[in-house]
């Protein structure tokens, strides 16, 4: 058995910054992650991130990622980094169980837990949908940005929030024709400013469009769509066909909870948070009292408060164990303050909503 | 299927790795995933369905939608989205569910 003051699972912008954090305040510190890269989602994103200064707004997603593992090597004689290895559960004695390599199973107990594993991309139902060639865009930025593979030569991309855009953009560097992006929604929900040089570059954009059907026998081969009406009903005869050997699925994320699920954390489906999450209280603590969470995995949002939320469950995970940071009121304080910063204004109150909802006092 | 060219990205390609897949020498690059260079290489079908014998690709690539699974070196249902290749490893097409020997 395998013993540590303080077990974080991911190691996404969330669980990086709560080693980070929890590393300042004085405790020895597990980072567990299942790949062999640290970094999460932030090791595809080639683009510069929205956001304010003190979250790396216009820097490169990849270059966050970059300067985060640079900080927890300062930290390297507190955090001990454990790669390829898969949580696979949490028990009631507080034992979490996990396997390296696919095949070395272990056993760790930790004084305290912080659950940071992230999110996974949501699905669509229509006819066909399971051919090869229907990827999600989280895949999709994958294969092209960190193995340097394109997808296919033609793309339909599903949905036009900003990561349908984003990753739009991205396929296009990458010399990929991006034949039309469509959404079911009658507004575009990403951002103008993407959206905007998208059409400069010729890619049309269908809004109040759904997918009707895949075509292929082995692979894609073409995909149909349908308008929707007011009522989102199809509109027969309003079909549209593309020739395209790749359909991107950008339909948003929803929480990898499993892991809170099983150890007994209240759960509670909030749609503004994208599915069920943790009920928690300010410090992210959860309803057990030493497992607490950061990230997508307790809601859907993105980096620059994944990264906040991670400080401040690094630094409350550890005050809970008995290592008080020296400023932990003026630090909490601040973490806080710019969680607020980052989800004022227009575009984020179904955030500040779901927030709300999942908060225990 | 490879990018060579990209405005912000310099692919910096490990060493070539040999593998074979259902019976043919292909060629892929250490560091990269099965399931990445099977599809540089073309493939996309990676299996089929249990029921209904349906082709199947990759969906998710971060390992947890198990759309990828193959058989690799005799061992069922590995996730090939997020297993790295290596020199010699033999890839096939997995039918059914798979045995645990
Ligand atoms: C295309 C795209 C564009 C985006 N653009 C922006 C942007 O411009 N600005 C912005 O702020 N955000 C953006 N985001 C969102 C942002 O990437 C995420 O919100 C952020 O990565 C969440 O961080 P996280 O640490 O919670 O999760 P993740 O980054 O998903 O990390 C979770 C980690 O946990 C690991 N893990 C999961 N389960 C286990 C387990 N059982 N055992 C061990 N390890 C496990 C995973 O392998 C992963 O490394 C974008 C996302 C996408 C997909």
């Amino acid at each position: 058995m395998i013993q540590t003051q303080l077990a974080i699972i991911g190691g996404g912008p969330a669980g990086l910054c709560a080693a980070i954090s929890a590393a300042e305040s004085g405790s020895k510190v597990l980072l567990i992650e299942r790949n062999d890269t640290l970094g999460g989602q932030l090791v595809k994103q080639t683009h510069m991130f929205f956001g304010s200064e003190k979250q790396y707004a216009s820097t490169r997603g990849i270059d966050i990622a970059k300067i985060l593992l640079d900080k927890l090597e300062e930290h390297k004689d507190n955090i001990t980094i454990m790669k390829d290895t898969t949580v696979l559960g949490i028990y009631e004695d507080g034992v979490i169980t996990a396997m390296r390599d696919e095949d070395k199973y272990m056993k760790i107990k930790p004084e305290a837990l912080i659950v940071a594993t992230g999110a996974s991309e949501k699905f669509l139902a229509f006819p066909n949908n399971d051919l090869p060639g229907i990827y999600g865009a989280g895949a999709v930025q994958t294969l092209m940005n960190v193995h340097g593979v394109k997808p296919g030569n033609k793309v339909l991309m599903v949905g036009a929030g900003n990561i349908g855009l984003i990753v739009s953009y991205q396929l296009m560097q990458a010399g990929v024709k991006v034949e039309a992006i469509i959404d079911a929604a009658p507004k575009i929900g990403g951002y103008l400013v993407h959206a905007s040089k998208i059409r400069r570059m010729g890619v049309p954009i269908y809004t109040s469009y759904t997918v009707k059907e895949a075509i292929g026998s082995d692979a894609l081969e073409k995909a149909i769509i349908w308008k929707l009406d007011e009522a989102w009903k199809p509109i027969a005869g309003s079909e549209i066909s593309f020739d395209v050997d790749v359909m991107c699925v950008s339909v948003g994320l929803t929480p990898l909870n499993e892991l809170l699920v099983m150890s007994g954390c209240e759960m509670q489906y909030i749609p503004e948070l994208s599915g069920i999450v943790p009920m928690r209280n300010e410090n992210y603590q959860t309803t057990v009292p030493h497992i607490f969470t950061a990230g997508d995995s307790c809601g859907v949002e993105e980096a620059s408060s994944a990264m906040v939320e991670g400080y401040l469950a690094g630094l409350c995970a550890s005050d809970h164990i008995g290592n008080r940071h020296p400023m932990y009121e003026e630090k909490k304080a601040d973490f806080i303050n710019q969680l607020e910063g980052l989800r004022s204004g227009p575009e984020a109150a179904h955030i500040r909503s779901g927030v709300e909802k999942s908060l225990r006092r | 299927m490879r990018i060579k060219e990209h405005p912000i990205l310099n692919f910096n390609r490990g060493k070539e790795i040999h593998f074979r897949f259902s019976g043919k020498t292909m060629i892929g690059y250490e560091g990269e995933t099965v399931a990445a260079a099977l599809h540089a290489n073309g493939v996309k079908v990676l299996g089929e369905s249990i029921e209904k014998h349906r082709p199947r690709g990759f969906y998710c690539a971060i390992g947890n939608c198990s759309s990828c699974l193959m058989e690799v070196d005799g061992v069922p249902n590995v996730k090939t989205c997020v297993t790295k290749l290596k020199e010699g490893m033999s890839v096939e097409i997995q039918k059914g569910k798979g045995e645990l020997k």
